[in-house]
């Protein structure tokens, strides 16, 4: 389960509005408590992707990771998961996604199309990795 | 060597639950094999089932990419550190693919396919991504024969072909698809023998059907991805509609003479043929190859164009061709491009479309009501059959040829005399109007627009068409005049 203020969800929304027809993405800060992750703070990861970047579809570079942990050490958080955006497609994973995800980690994902933010799912990898499933948002106050 | 690994946090609970191990190893391999042997779960995090690192973990040596020094090989010291971080990847998902497990490769497919498993944009998953696909293509012709070769030698899972034609000889200068062996063959039977030929491990559907509006959403329900490889408006728009009633990719190709065009219509994604062109040419304006000619090798161009990107699509790759049009023109050897851009009043795909189901599209086309006789034009006509025995009779006839100079060459009846089309009106004056007179060109089309060009122009004589053109006559008084 992840837990998370409406007003980050918004966050997530308006930056996926903002980035399209593009997808946006960013890190989920927060802390792993014992029965969610409890996301404190969004951190948007700027969209200007080189193209081979762009072409292997990775999104975030793990130098990007780094700094984006060490800025939430710095605040005592961690990083508890991502957020994308799939512009004019399902808010799912994608087999793509499935191989190239960790399990624990909170997947978000919005869907996205000209103005408008539409579906917003969290995902979870199973254990084995056989599979992602969808995992509860608990909406908390901010 | 003792190093320190620190372990991500989401993988914490592979490693009981610990953030940081300290192993001892001469290398960065050697310290993630230790780790991973000790903490057998978390193995599969790290490495894939050809035990490679996974492509998206990234392992730093105090903050060094070992990718960027000797790899796994890369030397550890006593107090090193090891991190490993994720690549966060991304990506909108083709919609069949969502649930669906990947089908595995044999050795035999390994094999075959080592030219793409090789290059990281296909790779084993891009591979099994075209096992799983299914294509339909519209069409076994110039542009279809290309494409299900190139798509079957690719592996391509599942192939459906939808034709109802059989093989003629003037078919064997572009259709590469078919051979000399194959004449008189139903084409749907000839191309699925020669892609059986090029690839065994993929499965061909044969539809003999001509495509309707009655059967167009049944069939293309079954497949990903539909190429278009008609010939003619009436199907080319109907396979747009029921592409974009059904939400699949329409990759669209066209040919004519020395010219091509190319894109991908994919409404979900960008415009559809309608957006470009909302209302098919009035009937008889824009020719048919069989009426205006074409190089063999340009739907060879154009439909590998077409293979190319349906691939693509497969692979989830992007700069597909769509929004875009691109332009071929073979004899001077360019292509060029248009921008093209969903139009929101768009009556298929627009935000306001009116078109909900597939409508019939001869009539959209205006092609029933070309074809049907015009009661006010009264167009006498004439068979093949009919013309010999008049001139058998000895009766005095003239008979008008209004083909090109280059088609006259190619084949002719005998005694006509050769008057262009386009000189019929300028050159009424040789033309006797005291006598009956003959007017053909190579299939009937031509020669009843000039008999009525020649009325408008005031003409008094009498003027039949002659039906089926030099093309009946060739198959129904003399089969020494070629065919062509």
């Amino acid at each position: 389960m992840i837990s998370i203020s409406e007003q980050l969800l918004e966050n997530v929304r308006e930056h996926g509005i903002r980035d399209y027809p593009y997808e946006c993405c960013g890190l989920l800060l927060g802390r792993y408590e014992a029965d969610a992750k409890v996301v404190r703070e969004t951190y948007p990861i700027s969209n200007a992707r080189e193209e081979s970047a762009k072409r292997n579809r990775f999104l975030i570079q793990p130098e990007e990771l780094m700094r984006g942990e060490r800025y939430a050490r710095s605040n005592e958080l961690e990083v508890v998961g991502f957020y994308h955006s799939h512009p004019d497609s399902p808010a799912r994973p994608s087999q793509y996604d499935l191989e190239h995800a960790w399990p624990t980690y909170s997947y978000i994902i919005v869907a996205t199309s000209e103005g408008h933010s539409g579906d917003l799912y969290s995902w979870e990898q199973e254990p084995d990795r056989s599979k992602f499933n969808p995992e509860e948002i608990r909406i908390i106050r901010g | 060597m003792p190093v320190t690994i620190t372990i991500p946090a989401p993988l914490r609970q592979f490693a009981g639950g610990q953030s940081q191990i300290v192993v001892e190893a001469k290398t960065a391999g050697e310290a993630l094999d230790l780790l991973t042997s000790t903490h057998a779960a978390l193995r599969r995090h790290l490495f894939n089932d050809q035990n490679v690192l996974r492509n998206f973990v990234n392992v730093y040596l105090n903050d060094e990419d070992i990718r960027h020094a000797s790899g796994p090989a890369t030397p550890v010291k006593d107090g090193d550190t090891i991190m490993i971080v994720p690549s966060i990847a991304g990506g909108a998902v083709i919609e069949s693919e969502v649930g669906q497990t990947l089908p595995e490769l044999s050795n035999e497919e390994i094999l075959r396919y080592s030219r793409h498993l090789i290059m990281p944009e296909v790779g084993m998953q891009g591979q099994r991504r075209l096992k799983a696909a299914s294509v339909l293509m519209i069409g076994t012709g110039g542009l279809g024969a290309p494409v299900g070769m190139y798509l079957a030698a690719a592996g391509v899972g599942r192939i459906g072909i939808v034709d109802f034609d059989v093989v003629e000889e003037s078919n064997l200068q572009r259709q590469i698809i078919h051979g000399t062996k194959d004449l008189g063959r139903r084409k749907i039977e000839s191309a699925r023998d020669r892609l059986r030929d090029i690839n065994p491990h993929i499965e061909i559907e044969t539809h003999e059907t001509r495509l309707t509006s009655h059967n167009a959403m049944r069939l293309f329900r079954n497949y990903d991805i539909i190429v278009d490889g008609t010939d003619n408006f009436p199907t080319r728009y109907l396979v747009n509609d029921a592409c974009v009633l059904s939400g699949k990719p329409n990759v669209y190709g066209s040919i004519f003479r020395f010219e091509g065009q190319a894109s991908v219509f994919w409404a979900e994604k960008g415009a559809c043929y309608r957006c470009l062109y909302p209302e098919p040419p009035p009937p008889g304006l824009v020719p048919s190859c069989a009426e205006g000619g074409v190089l063999g090798v340009l739907p060879g161009i154009v439909g590998a164009i077409q293979a190319n990107e349906t691939i693509k699509i497969i692979l989830g790759a992007e700069d597909l061709l769509i929004n875009r049009l691109l332009l071929f023109d073979a004899w001077p050897m360019k292509f060029r491009e248009f921008k093209l851009r969903k139009d929101p009043k768009c009556p298929v795909c627009g935000e306001q479309a009116t078109i909900k189901e597939l409508i019939d599209y001869e009539e959209f086309c205006g092609v029933a009501a070309h074809q049907a006789p015009q009661p006010d034009a009264k167009l006498e006509e004439i068979t093949a059959t009919e013309l010999n025995a008049r001139r058998l009779r000895g009766e005095k006839i003239q008979i008008i040829d209004v083909r090109e100079p280059h088609e006259f060459e190619i084949a002719r009846i005998p005694g006509t005399k050769l008057i262009p089309l386009g000189h019929v009106v300028g050159r009424m004056n040789e033309i006797d109007p005291e006598i009956d007179t003959i007017v053909h060109c190579k299939g009937g089309v031509r020669s009843a627009k000039a008999i009525q060009a020649l009325k408008r122009a005031g003409y008094s004589g009498r003027l039949i068409n002659l039906k089926g053109g030099i093309t009946a006559w060739s198959e129904d008084v003399d089969p020494r005049v070629a065919k062509y």
